[in-house]
């Protein structure tokens, strides 16, 4: 189903073009949460937790009909060059809306009703497509909460950089490239829960990006289950 | 929890298998679109759009300023959106929450995406003054589809925005007042938002399409008909197969908006 071509371009930190950044998770990674996750890929280092189901005292959120998710996705002041000011933002406002957006289609809320999940996604240190690493993250987060799901969501992006598609954008190819196509999927059925896209793309080009996106995501599924498994032996 | 929705989900969702619509239009119609300028005269540049019942105003102003350190040379764009209260009985007034955050940044998005606005025209002393422009945007009726009726508007006002002519004399900045130019544009762009209803993409969703949607895709194209921008919302998944069509169909439509701009008097 990938009409992917080959393509021997070197990328400027000597990926090829289908090559993700080196990737690392880890799951159950704090005490407290009832379900947490650390990634590293490139540059980025993220912390994602899980709450609930639980009961919210922000009664005017709950619903009778459904379980309900919130998301925050938040960057620590040090986490990027400039000292970034702490608290929401515009962008942050944005992320968090269309990461709880992106995670819901798993979820089995309407097993919940009047219940809660807090997801809290915290960028240590960023280098470049964080909201989908954090997607990545806190889908990770919530198997190891144990909440039961259709499928693990996980976050990828392609964009185009010196006019190739190319996967996985660096925080430098992101700035000096020409697009950026972030997507996220249920890797199950193929469906797309998140998709934005940032800078100007033929139709062609776009089909290319969201194919090769998709194929990160598969790759990045395996590292998510390798991650969740790991955390089952280390326990047993 | 609205009771409404859930109770028309069924008759609605049923009328869009069928390929019908309860305002009678096809899946791809849009509703009628009004679009008219020059609304303010206080404002450099303004628009008031219409689409369908739903209703924007955009006023530009301008202002110098100094420019980001990380781009000396290249003016500022701002936009902002306020959904009023007197929009929708259920919108409350307080700080912006995150559905008016995301219209704003979708529509910045789309414009600073196609590059309408050729920013480095607006430098005025290398690295030290530039011309800032806030856009801001008001939704004063909210009958569904924002993102293409905020579009539309921020668009035209741009369209319709004239700066003061600037004279620098002996490091000294004068503004002329009297004397206006046009804002220097290099493109023009559209947006359209389609909406999955059953298994359907329904283009421009009026507000009862828009309370039972599954998921949303709003998709930015330039002149040229390039993709600049796209935004999923919405709780429920795409196909890529949705997410393809729309694309064309996006394409497609977006020569008859951005024919809309010529048609302005």
């Amino acid at each position: 189903m990938f009409i992917i071509t080959s393509n021997d371009y070197i990328r400027e930190d000597g990926r090829s073009f289908d090559q993700l950044r080196s990737l690392k998770i880890k799951s159950g990674v704090l005490k407290r949460a009832d379900g947490s996750a650390y990634l590293e890929v490139g540059g980025n280092k993220i912390l994602a937790s899980v709450y609930g189901p639980r009961e919210s005292f922000i009664r005017r959120l709950l619903k009778p009909n459904t379980g309900v998710i919130r998301c925050r996705y938040n960057m620590a002041p040090f986490s990027v060059d400039d000292r970034k000011r702490p608290g929401p933002d515009r962008r942050s406002t944005e992320i968090s809306k269309i990461t709880a957006d992106a995670l819901r289609p798993a979820l089995l809320l309407e097993d919940y009703p009047m219940s809660m999940i807090d997801v809290s996604i915290e960028i240590i240190e960023a280098e470049g497509g964080t909201r989908c690493a954090g997607i990545t993250a806190a889908a990770v987060a919530l198997a190891d909460a144990g909440i039961p799901m259709r499928d693990i969501v996980v976050g990828c992006a392609a964009g185009k950089v010196d006019g190739e598609i190319v996967l996985d954008l660096s925080e430098k190819e992101d700035k000096d490239g020409q697009s950026d196509v972030p997507i996220a999927i249920l890797p199950r059925t193929n469906e797309v829960t998140l998709l934005q896209s940032d800078g100007k793309l033929t139709e062609e080009e776009f089909t290319k990006a969201i194919d090769l996106a998709i194929k990160g995501c598969h790759e990045i599924s395996k590292i998510q289950k390798d991650a969740l498994t790991a955390k089952m032996r280390d326990n047993s | 929890m609205n009771i409404i929705p859930e109770i028309t989900r069924e008759s609605i969702t049923h009328l869009i298998n069928d390929e019908k619509r309860g305002d009678r239009r096809d899946l791809s119609q849009y509703r009628d679109i009004q679009i008219e300028t020059d609304v303010i005269s206080k404002a450099e540049g303004s628009s008031r759009v219409k689409l369908g019942d739903t209703q924007v105003i955009v006023g530009v102003k301008p202002s110098i300023g100094t420019p980001f350190s990380d781009t000396p040379n290249v003016g500022v764009l701002m936009t902002n959106a306020e959904v009023l209260p007197m929009a929708d009985p259920n919108f409350e007034p307080g700080p912006p929450n995150e559905d008016s955050v995301e219209l704003a940044r979708v529509v910045d998005r789309v414009i600073r995406e196609s590059e309408m606005v050729d920013l480095e025209k607006l430098s005025i002393v290398n690295g030290e003054k530039v011309w800032m422009i806030f856009i801001d945007l008001h939704v004063i009726d909210y009958d569904g589809n924002l993102f293409d009726a905020a579009t539309l508007a921020v668009a035209s006002a741009l369209l319709n925005t004239k700066l003061p002519k600037i004279t620098i004399t002996n490091d000294k900045i004068n503004i002329d007042n009297e004397s206006k130019e046009d804002l220097i544009l290099k493109n023009k762009v559209s947006m359209s938002t389609f909406v999955k209803i059953g298994n359907k993409m329904v283009l421009d969703p009026s507000l009862e399409e828009e309370d039972i949607l599954d998921a949303r895709l709003s998709i930015g194209v330039t002149e040229a008909g390039e993709i600049c921008t796209m935004q999923k919302g919405g709780e429920k998944p795409l196909l890529k197969e949705d997410i393809i069509e729309s694309v064309k169909i996006a394409i497609s439509k977006s020569k008859e908006l951005i024919k809309k701009y010529d048609e302005i008097s």
